[in-house]
């Protein structure tokens, strides 16, 4: 019963890791962006939704409705401002880039907010569970898997049955054609970018909610959004969900021999899968 | 009839190699001018100078009365003015259906069911609407031209140019294409057509320019022209090559 209940509380925990690795996955995808500066983004989004709570009281998941479409502003400025400048053949240009970001990001918050630990209140949200067949259950991590399920569904439907899906599918496939036919591919990254820190906005004030968070952190949330992103392969979304529910159920098991093994099990699960599929579990793209 | 597309005095060289050279001519609404010229005269070159994916050296291009020169291929495209190329390009992940809907929407800013219905219509006319849900990445050399010039048709072009469209294709499927373009034509379209198979050319266009080294070095009726000594000799050269 020990052992299920780590499958399952890591299988949950694997849904917090699919959204870190959503966003990730979606710029790699579209415009080939490698965003070292995903990590602080999601810690910023967290900040956003702490700010947006204690200044007006809103509960956390109700605040989501100013935080994500605040930090998909901000996507759209970033991607126009800055990245569209740094993209091209060479890959160098943006990796550094955006880790220049990455070390701007976490300076900037440990000014504002300090490197104190803070915490997103959530209220009753935090400690509710339920019981299903002898397990203990807590709501807010079903509620993070049932929201991870639900943003990949909606961008999996966005990418294969809407416009802006065909656009961002047809820029990925050929910027140069894709211009021909009428898209402007600098416009169509910053929808990219909008969308990504959208899903990366959910996940921050989510991780807020679960653990005390500093400005610090944001490495560590990059490392497991990637490892889920490779594991389940690049340019699939889907596989993105198992690659982080892998990592968590890695995590929660660890854990289980030794706390202290709880992060290394899922680094050593990553490296065990990559040296068995070095193109991850489920390819869509072709190396 | 008004003149929908002028070039006057493109230059635009890569080094040493003129690819245009003083390049001026004018098309009016409703032509079907034919472009012939010796491999690496600079066909393909004027075709990214008109759409805007080049940028060039001195001169200027006028489409529907406004000087384009400035503007983004995008842009351009929104204007009316599409093309196909001579390697076929699709979407390779995408389906035909999806392929032509990237056009319909965005290059010809439709929406819903509007941009479904012109697909579908053009599929039709291209005799493509049975492979509408097989990835473009699977489809015959055939089936990548005819998905070339949906995707061009869906724009709702007022200019259309075909690169070099009816090359490697065989007899019989060469017809079938030059039937398809000769009604694309009677509809109203405007057309530039490069191609080496002359006899395919012949049959729809009803005038000729003929470059080489980027230089326009005849234009005109297309027998007369095909019948000068200096086409003829450079002509000869090519089915030399060919
Ligand atoms: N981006 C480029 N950089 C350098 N040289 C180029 C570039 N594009 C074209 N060229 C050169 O310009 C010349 C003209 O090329 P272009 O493709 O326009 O010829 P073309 O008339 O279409 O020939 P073909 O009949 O073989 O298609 C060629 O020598 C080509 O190698
Ligand atoms: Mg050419």
């Amino acid at each position: 019963m020990e052992w299920l209940n780590a499958v399952v509380q890591g299988t949950l925990l694997g849904g917090l890791y699919a959204l870190f690795a959503a966003g990730l996955s979606l710029i790699f995808g579209i415009m080939r962006l490698v965003n070292i500066a995903h990590g602080d983004l999601i810690v910023l989004g967290a900040y956003l939704g702490l700010v947006v709570t204690t200044s007006t009281g809103l509960h956390p998941l109700l605040a989501l409705a100013f935080v994500v479409p605040a930090m998909a502003l901000i996507g759209y400025a970033l991607q126009r401002g800055l990245l569209n400048q740094t993209l091209g053949d060479d890959l160098l240009p943006p990796l550094l880039v955006t880790f220049g970001l990455s070390v701007i990001l976490q300076n900037g918050l440990l000014e504002v907010f300090t490197a104190d630990p803070q915490k997103i209140s959530a209220g009753a949200l935090e400690t509710a569970s339920i019981s299903a067949g002898g397990l203990s259950l807590g709501i807010l991590p079903v509620l993070t898997f049932a929201i991870a399920i639900a943003v990949i569904w909606g961008l999996q439907w966005t990418f294969y049955h809407t416009a802006l899906g065909r656009a961002f599918r047809a820029v990925s496939d050929n910027q140069d054609i894709a211009q021909l036919m009428g898209l402007n591919r600098r416009h169509i990254f910053g929808l990219a970018m909008a969308l990504a820190l959208g899903v990366t906005a959910i996940a921050g004030v989510l991780l807020g909610i679960r653990t005390s968070f500093d400005p610090s952190i944001g490495s560590g949330r990059l490392i497991f959004g990637f490892e889920a992103v490779i594991i389940g392969g690049l340019g699939n979304l889907w596989g993105t969900l198992v690659g982080g529910v892998i990592l968590g159920v890695a995590q929660t098991i660890g854990a289980k021999f030794d706390p202290g093994w709880q992060i290394l099990a899922g680094h050593v699960a990553f490296l065990v899968i990559l040296a068995i599929r070095p193109n991850g579990l489920f390819p869509r793209v072709s190396a | 009839m008004t003149s929908l597309l002028t070039l006057d005095g493109l230059c635009k060289a890569y080094g040493a190699v003129k690819v245009a050279d003083e390049l001026s001519y004018d098309v009016t609404t409703g032509d079907a001018l034919g472009v012939i010229g010796p491999n690496g005269a600079g066909k393909t070159s004027m075709f990214n100078l008109i759409t805007g994916t080049v940028s060039p050296d001195s001169g200027t291009v006028t489409f529907a009365g406004q000087n384009v020169t400035g503007w983004s291929a995008a842009k351009r495209s929104h204007f009316g003015i599409a093309r196909s190329f001579q390697v076929p390009q699709p979407f390779s992940n995408m389906t035909v259906f999806e392929n032509a809907m990237v056009a319909a929407t965005q290059s010809a800013g439709l929406y819903g069911r509007e941009a479904e219905a012109l697909c579908l219509d053009v599929l039709e006319k291209t005799e493509l609407l049975s492979k509408a849900n097989t990835p473009a990445g699977g489809l015959t050399l055939l089936g990548r031209k005819r998905l070339e010039l949906t995707r061009a048709l869906c724009a709702k072009p007022k200019l259309l140019l075909l690169d070099e469209i009816a090359g490697g294709l065989t007899e019989g499927e060469c017809q079938s294409l030059v039937q398809t373009i000769k009604d694309i034509h009677a509809s109203g379209v405007t057309i530039i057509w490069i191609e080496h198979v002359v006899h395919a050319l012949l049959a729809v266009v009803d005038r000729l320019i003929v470059i080489d080294f980027g230089r326009k070095i005849a234009e005109g009726e297309p027998k007369a022209i095909m019948e000068s000594p200096e086409v003829k000799e450079i002509y000869l050269g090519i089915e030399a090559d060919a």
